[in-house]
């Protein structure tokens, strides 16, 4: 039921959300949520994604299987890029189905939080000045003592 | 035994590398630190402060104080960023 999927390439995500459930008469329910490159300054050239290949895809299915004993879902998808990514690129994008749209919210909500602070992923921009290794928030660790 | 030693984000940049094999006979992630640091100078820098770093054991996020016990890897890194 949990499809996951770390790569280097772009993927539409108007595709993957129109097709995500897209045969299925039992969701009542699909929350979407994308990540994007974001440029504060106006001066950001690339974000590079690192990952830890083999963990990743560990981290990303235990969160992913915690969010499926939680709620009452019926489908969910990961999909997280690495690699050099320029502003306004999708980063990620989550999607949930469950009967009820309650769960699907939560679940996305959950895996989201998450997915910021245990899945190993690490950012660095590039801008004219030079790059520099985005911190983690101590707010993105707080979170997590929602769930 | 032999250990996988994997390092990421500005861990293997300050280390200088991405991965290595290590001999040790080190029981805990600390005593790996440890083990390290006193290497090089390299090392010592990289892990001056624990607590700015993350380490996974086997590819499951672990402490500092776990054992080494049946390891094969070992990796360093800073909190993580994803999303």
């Amino acid at each position: 039921m949990v499809q996951i999927r770390v790569q280097s390439e772009p993927f539409d995500y108007g595709t993957e959300c129109a097709r995500f459930c897209a045969d299925r008469q039992d969701v009542g329910a699909v929350v979407t949520f994308c990540g994007v490159v974001r440029d504060d300054t106006g001066d950001l050239a690339h974000m590079e994604i690192e990952h830890y290949p083999g963990m990743t895809e560990r981290a990303l299915g235990k969160i992913a299987e915690e969010a499926a004993r939680r709620w009452a879902l019926l489908d969910c998808l990961i999909i997280h890029r690495y690699g050099a990514l320029e502003p306004g690129a999708r980063i990620m994008m989550v999607a949930t189905a469950s009967a009820h749209r309650a769960d699907a919210f939560a679940a996305a909500d959950f895996l989201m939080d998450y997915l910021k602070s245990r899945a190993p992923f690490w950012k660095k921009e590039t801008r004219a000045q030079g790059a520099q290794w985005v911190a983690a928030k101590n707010s993105d660790e707080a979170a997590l003592a929602r769930w | 035994m032999k250990l996988e030693v994997l390092y990421f984000a500005w861990v293997r940049e300050r280390i200088g590398c991405a991965r290595e094999t290590i001999e040790t006979d080190a029981q805990t992630v600390n005593a790996l630190v440890d083990e390290l640091s006193a290497r090089e100078e390299r090392y010592a820098l990289a892990f001056s402060d624990l607590s700015a770093l993350r380490v996974a054991v086997d590819q499951d996020l672990s402490e500092f104080d776990a054992p080494l016990t049946d390891a094969r890897e070992v990796a360093f890194f800073p909190p993580m960023t994803g999303g």
